[in-house]
């Protein structure tokens, strides 16, 4: 079977339309955040942050574009890890016998579901993008619009290849789960410190030294590296910090993500392997 | 008891002593489904108890017992879904355990449970099954219209699941089951929670799709859905198939008809009828007994009624009918269906007797 994940790909994204709810929601949360976490955050740190002087010929930027890349970052997050609850009430309804009881490979399954994800992260990134724009967030600014595109390019590999990490966790956890509430509870847990421990609202320059290691390594910091090379430039000043990324930082920053993708894709294939589901 | 009325009736399958032994293959095709000695154990609970049975190509067979007979495990066992733990069983000559991927593409399956995605409409229900199992976009399509013709749903194609009734789902459901041109339908009580008017629609549909020439299998624990419905039914209860036969051989075991007396002396009454030849067999009961006779009831009751009198036996109850399923069913489990919450299946002689 060929084009079986594009079947599961087609449900999926007729359901995520017709779940009117959950797709505004799903759309409206990161704008919200945006426009007041990070407005009322802009303000102040901007202020204190006025007196600082800027190192010679570095660009700087303001709070919220710095913490708008981490607010796609943070949606790509909640959306790829939620995204197992789906799976989960597929399986309690029954409906995920159909399909394990189809000619479908797992495999299918599985890629057809995490396509599914990441055309919502992409839908929800570009968004947030033109959104943060329009409330004053500097991306892409002073780019050309062959660098736009680049930017944009860039931005989507990075969120497709972190989204597909956490999805195929999530659905290694929901498939081995019985009850929504257990996942919701595991998530949460999941959710605190993947996103504290992370350089989407502050640097982790200053972080004692031990979690300074952790939220290096974090998938959602690589992430964020790449998210910001793309959108803001190799070379900016923010909340006090020189950032400076060079082609090969931001290459192992994919290179790490693409790690921890093949972990998940192993974990979950493995999980979904030996699903049973009647 | 079981071995006997075996010999009597001579081509019906009783299994008393619940071998494993496979039970005889219908002459002529091979059968479509096969399956030897199956076992399924849930931790320590024993659902499937080590089964056989075969079904004929083109034939509707049914599993017929109580909730929790372990009629829907082995039905997970042969559409793939539950692994197999011991025994043997193969569809159209495709191994279980080796080859499920091949009875994936060759069955068609209605759960038990209403298994459609309510935010779905109905045409996208037929085409999103009709791409898992990689039908060509013609023949889909082609697909979809003569189903939703069938189970009358061609006015509702783009309404939402969620928005009908329980028999139009049911109807979703097989027509989703049939969308492939399966060799064999599985149903898993069909017609759980329909009303009767429906059910009978359900019944029309389901030999209509079985005239088309696909097998059927199906469980059930309706009593008339099993007698109304199959070519052949096995009885199964507490995972063992206890007899297998057509609804006809399966009455006939209990007599022409069943004759049910009340006594002022049971046991006595008992004594002087066995010898009589018309009667086959005479179960006691708690107030009564009951015979199976060979003849006709009727012409039978004058001779019973003059030997008890005769005796000095007399009678206060006397009552005469047909064997049903009911009664095919306490006669070899011993209880009546274990039905929460419905109705009693109506006829259920033997077993008012037992009260």
């Amino acid at each position: 079977m060929q084009d079986g994940f594009l079947t599961i790909y087609w449900r999926d994204m007729i359901r995520f339309v017709r779940f009117k709810t959950l797709l505004v929601s799903s759309l409206l949360q990161p704008a919200l955040w945006l426009a007041f976490f990070g407005i009322a955050m802009a303000s102040n740190f901007d202020v204190m942050m006025a007196g600082m002087p800027v190192p010679e010929g570095v660009k700087a930027v303001g709070y919220l574009t710095f913490m708008g890349c981490g607010i796609i970052a943070m949606t790509t997050l909640f959306t790829s890890l939620f995204s197992g609850i789906v799976i989960l009430f597929d399986k309690n309804w029954g409906l995920m016998r159909e399909i394990l009881a189809s000619p479908v490979s797992r495999n299918h399954i599985i890629i057809g579901i995490a396509l599914s994800g990441v055309t919502k992260s992409f839908i929800q990134a570009v968004i947030i993008m033109g959104f943060g724009v329009l409330i004053g967030a500097a991306f892409f600014a002073g780019f050309t619009p062959v660098h736009v595109l680049i930017g944009i390019v860039g931005v989507l590999a990075f969120v497709a290849m972190f989204a597909l990490g956490f999805l195929f966790l999530s659905a290694a956890i929901a498939i081995s789960m019985e009850s929504p509430e257990g996942l919701q509870g595991i998530m949460t847990l999941l959710t605190m410190p993947i996103f504290f421990a992370s350089n989407a609202l502050y640097p982790i320059n200053n972080f004692p030294e031990i979690l300074r290691v952790i939220s290096a390594y974090n998938p959602m910091t690589l992430l964020i590296n790449g998210i910001r090379y793309f959108a803001i430039g190799p070379d900016f000043y923010a909340l006090g910090h020189h950032y400076a990324f060079t082609q090969m930082d931001i290459l192992l920053s994919f290179a790490g993500l693409v790690v921890f993708t093949a972990i998940m894709f192993a974990l979950a294939w493995w999980r979904f392997r030996n699903a049973v589901v009647t | 008891m079981g071995a006997e009325l075996g010999t009597i009736t001579g081509f019906i399958e009783i299994h008393p002593e619940y071998s494993c032994m496979a039970g005889p293959v219908p002459a002529g095709d091979a059968p479509i489904i096969l399956v030897e000695g199956l076992e399924h154990i849930y931790g320590d609970f024993k659902a499937v108890d080590g089964i056989s049975f075969s079904v004929k190509k083109g034939e509707i067979f049914s599993f017929l017992g109580p909730n929790g007979a372990g009629k829907s495990t082995a039905i997970n066992v042969l559409i793939t879904l539950l692994n197999l733990q011991k025994g043997r069983a193969a569809i159209a000559g495709h191994d279980v355990k080796t080859d499920p991927q091949k009875i994936r593409e060759s069955i068609g399956i209605v759960f038990q449970d209403i298994t459609l995605d309510r935010d779905m409409t109905v045409w996208e229900i037929l085409e999103f099954h009709g791409r898992l199992y990689r039908m060509p976009l013609a023949e889909r399509r082609e697909r979809i219209e003569e189903l939703l013709q069938l189970v009358q749903l061609d006015a509702k194609r783009n309404e939402l699941t969620k928005k009908l009734s329980g028999g139009m789902k049911r109807r979703l459901e097989i027509a989703r089951g049939l969308m492939t041109r399966p060799l064999v339908l599985f149903l898993d009580e069909p017609t759980i929670g329909l009303d009767p008017q429906t059910r009978m629609r359900m019944w029309e549909y389901i030999r209509g799709v079985n005239r088309e020439g696909t097998t059927i299998f199906l469980t059930t624990h309706y009593m008339d859905e099993a007698d109304q419905l199959s070519d052949r039914i096995s009885i199964i209860d507490h995972g063992r198939i206890v007899v297998t036969g057509t609804p006809w051989q399966l009455k006939n075991t209990l007599g022409q008809d069943l004759i049910y007396l009340e006594t002022s002396d049971n046991p006595a009454a008992r004594r002087l009828l066995e010898s009589l030849p018309s009667v086959r067999e005479i179960t006691e009961k708690k107030q009564g007994i009951i015979l199976m006779v060979n003849e006709d009831g009727t012409r039978v009751l004058p001779g019973i009624i003059d030997t008890l009198r005769e005796n000095g036996v007399a009678i206060s109850t006397i009552n005469l009918k047909k064997p049903t399923m009911d009664d095919v069913f306490v006669f070899y489990t011993g209880k009546e269906i274990r039905d929460e919450g419905q109705q009693p299946a109506r006829g259920g002689f033997l077993r008012a007797a037992r009260h």
